[in-house]
């Protein structure tokens, strides 16, 4: 049961050959017998069965949709009314959420069954799942490395059969580094695209959710509950949604796909060079024309990302002083040893060095050279792929450096930890939408195809994986123990 | 360019942030090493370059000026770490 997809489960579902009762159980047990690798903070089991009755309900009455009864589980940065929302931080140990997410709402509304919320770096800020305050995420593929992060959890649980597919953010890779490490499918919609009401707030000018799956189809299916303009986010747009499952089919013959050469330059592991080179190989045999692209102001996408991010982090993160909600310190001798010994021990390493940091890049005199220097630099990356995206219709290339690297190897590197995220950075800073794709094993660990789009053209990228997905089985292998 | 320990506990001062003394060194070393990173930006003219805020320069949506939010005091307070009679408590501000 647990590798079906969404469709072959909605099926399933309808035609009595299970209930969602069951498949409800059938995913708990699972998380139960593999509880080792992390990938869960909290299991609703209670409000999952709660759920997973009311869903057959519905079903058998017919007004049942796609994901009416299928086991979805959710980042802990989501907020889950009733439920304990994390975001991976001690600061929010205690936090029930009073109030659901737009995006959870929306799963609500379909019908989802919801298993429970999923570990992360804390507050978003990491690529390796180890600066959770609950503790690192092992990848299923090999329990000594990495899932990537921040949505770690999400990955892991999706490639373990943990959940059928799960919710991820993506500030700087956050969802495409760690379905890479994976080798699952997961996407980063256009910034606007996915409200960000009652997503945990990290860098809110880069911040955007996304599915994370097993398949093409099963993200079709997921980012259709998601997507759409939310009145309660002042950065969502209000563009309409189309159907995104309708467009799947569409034959790739004349795709101009680009490749920058700065993205297969040093730095890229040579396996997944080889590996990346192979996937690329399987879309000329689909059609595709394949061209070297050029995009100068890539190699700057780090620093800036680097000033931008922690200067919303410090902004953002300044609502956790112990006043309204969160970790509060014990003993307060007065109001900004309150702020301060709350702020100090609620918030981890990776979490203070980046409030440090920002708060150095906005404060007086600092402001234009690091700040406003950033947003320029910003603009021009964006213009490189605008100019980009009217030569080719899609840009691909690798998403990480590397396979999953181990844990406790980057933990104490700071900079070299940020250095992985290279290709995944500079499509936040422009906005656009990006996926990762399973594209094959390098030394029996997975490796993720990046395919890079315009504005909105989610579902041309869905289209794109899908098809490829048709003639390659990478997204159906399990790693071994998870079969 | 470098950043001193005492330059580090300015920061965590405006951050309102504690951090333990035996962490200031590798705080400073950590962001030195960010800072220098960032130098690389100084490579790039930005002369006459608009700072980007928004990815489809969008700008803040206006609204009816309509009461939508309903009275949620009760709810968020039963999550606060200390209130009283309604209010949020904190230790004594004025002697």
């Amino acid at each position: 049961m647990h590798n079906k997809t969404i469709a072959e489960l909605a099926k399933g579902l309808r035609s009595g050959e299970f209930s969602s009762v069951e498949l409800t159980s059938a995913f708990l047990n699972r998380i139960k017998q593999h509880s080792s690798l992390n990938a869960y903070i909290t299991v609703t089991e209670d409000l999952a069965l709660q759920e997973a009755k009311a869903a057959d309900v519905r079903l058998a009455k017919g007004d049942a949709e796609l994901l009416t009864g299928i086991p979805v589980a959710q980042k802990d940065i989501f907020c889950t009314e009733g439920v304990r929302t994390t975001c991976g931080s001690l600061m929010l140990d205690n936090f029930i959420a009073p109030y659901n997410a737009t995006v959870v709402d929306k799963f609500n509304n379909a019908g989802a069954v919801m298993l429970g919320k999923l570990n992360m770096d804390e507050f978003a800020m990491g690529s390796s799942n180890e600066t959770s305050y609950y503790g690192a995420v092992k990848n299923p593929w090999d329990t000594n490395t990495v899932p990537g992060g921040s949505s770690g959890g999400s990955a892991a649980a999706v490639a373990a059969r943990l959940a059928v597919c799960a919710t991820g953010t993506d500030t700087g890779g956050s969802i495409r580094q760690p379905a890479a490490l994976c080798g699952i499918t997961g996407l980063k919609p256009t910034y606007g695209r996915v409200s960000r009401y009652g997503m945990i707030a990290y860098a809110s000018s880069l911040d955007q959710g996304g599915p994370m799956t097993r398949s093409a189809e099963d993200a079709a299916i997921m980012l259709q509950t998601m997507a759409g303009f939310d009145q309660k986010d002042s950065t969502s747009v209000d563009v309409p949604v189309p159907d995104y499952m309708s467009e799947l089919n569409n034959s790739l013959e004349g795709l101009k796909i680009g490749l920058p050469k700065e993205f297969f330059g040093e730095g890229l592991n040579s396996d997944v060079a080889a590996t990346l080179e192979a996937a690329i190989d399987e879309y000329r045999k689909l059609g595709a024309t394949v061209t070297e692209i050029s995009m100068p102001t890539l190699k700057l996408a780090i620093p800036a990302y680097y000033v931008i991010a922690p200067a919303e982090c410090s902004a953002n993160l300044s609502r956790f002083d112990g006043v309204r909600f969160g970790y509060r310190c014990e003993n307060p001798v007065d109001l900004t040893d309150l702020y301060t010994r709350s702020r100090g021990e609620g918030f981890g390493k990776e979490v203070k060095r980046r409030i440090l940091m920002g708060t150095y890049a906005l404060s007086a005199g600092y402001y234009d050279a690091y700040y406003i220097k950033a947003q320029k630099i910003r603009r021009l990356i964006s213009e490189d792929f605008k100019t980009a995206l009217s030569e080719v219709d899609v840009i691909m290339g690798p998403v990480t450096p590397s396979t999953a690297f181990g844990i406790g190897e980057k933990i104490g590197n700071p900079i070299e930890m940020y250095l992985s995220d290279i290709y995944t950075i500079a499509i936040n800073l422009a906005g656009l939408p990006a996926m990762s794709v399973p594209a094959g094993l390098a030394t029996g660990l997975p490796v993720g195809l990046q395919i890079i789009g315009n504005y909105f053209s989610e579902d041309k990228l869905l289209n794109i994986a899908h098809q490829y997905q048709q003639v390659t089985d990478w997204h159906q292998q399990a790693p071994k123990g998870f079969e | 360019m470098s950043l001193t320990a005492d330059d580090v506990k300015k920061i965590a001062h405006l951050a309102r942030l504690g951090i333990e003394q035996q962490d200031v060194a590798s705080y400073a070393k950590d962001l030195s090493g960010m800072l220098d990173l960032m130098t690389q930006m100084g490579d790039l003219d930005t002369n006459g370059v608009e700072p980007m805020a928004h990815p489809m320069d969008q700008v803040q949506r206006l609204r009816a000026d309509i009461v939508t939010e309903q009275d949620n005091r009760e709810k968020f307070q039963a999550i606060a770490p200390q209130v009283e009679a309604g209010l949020y408590l904190v230790p004594k501000v004025i002697e």
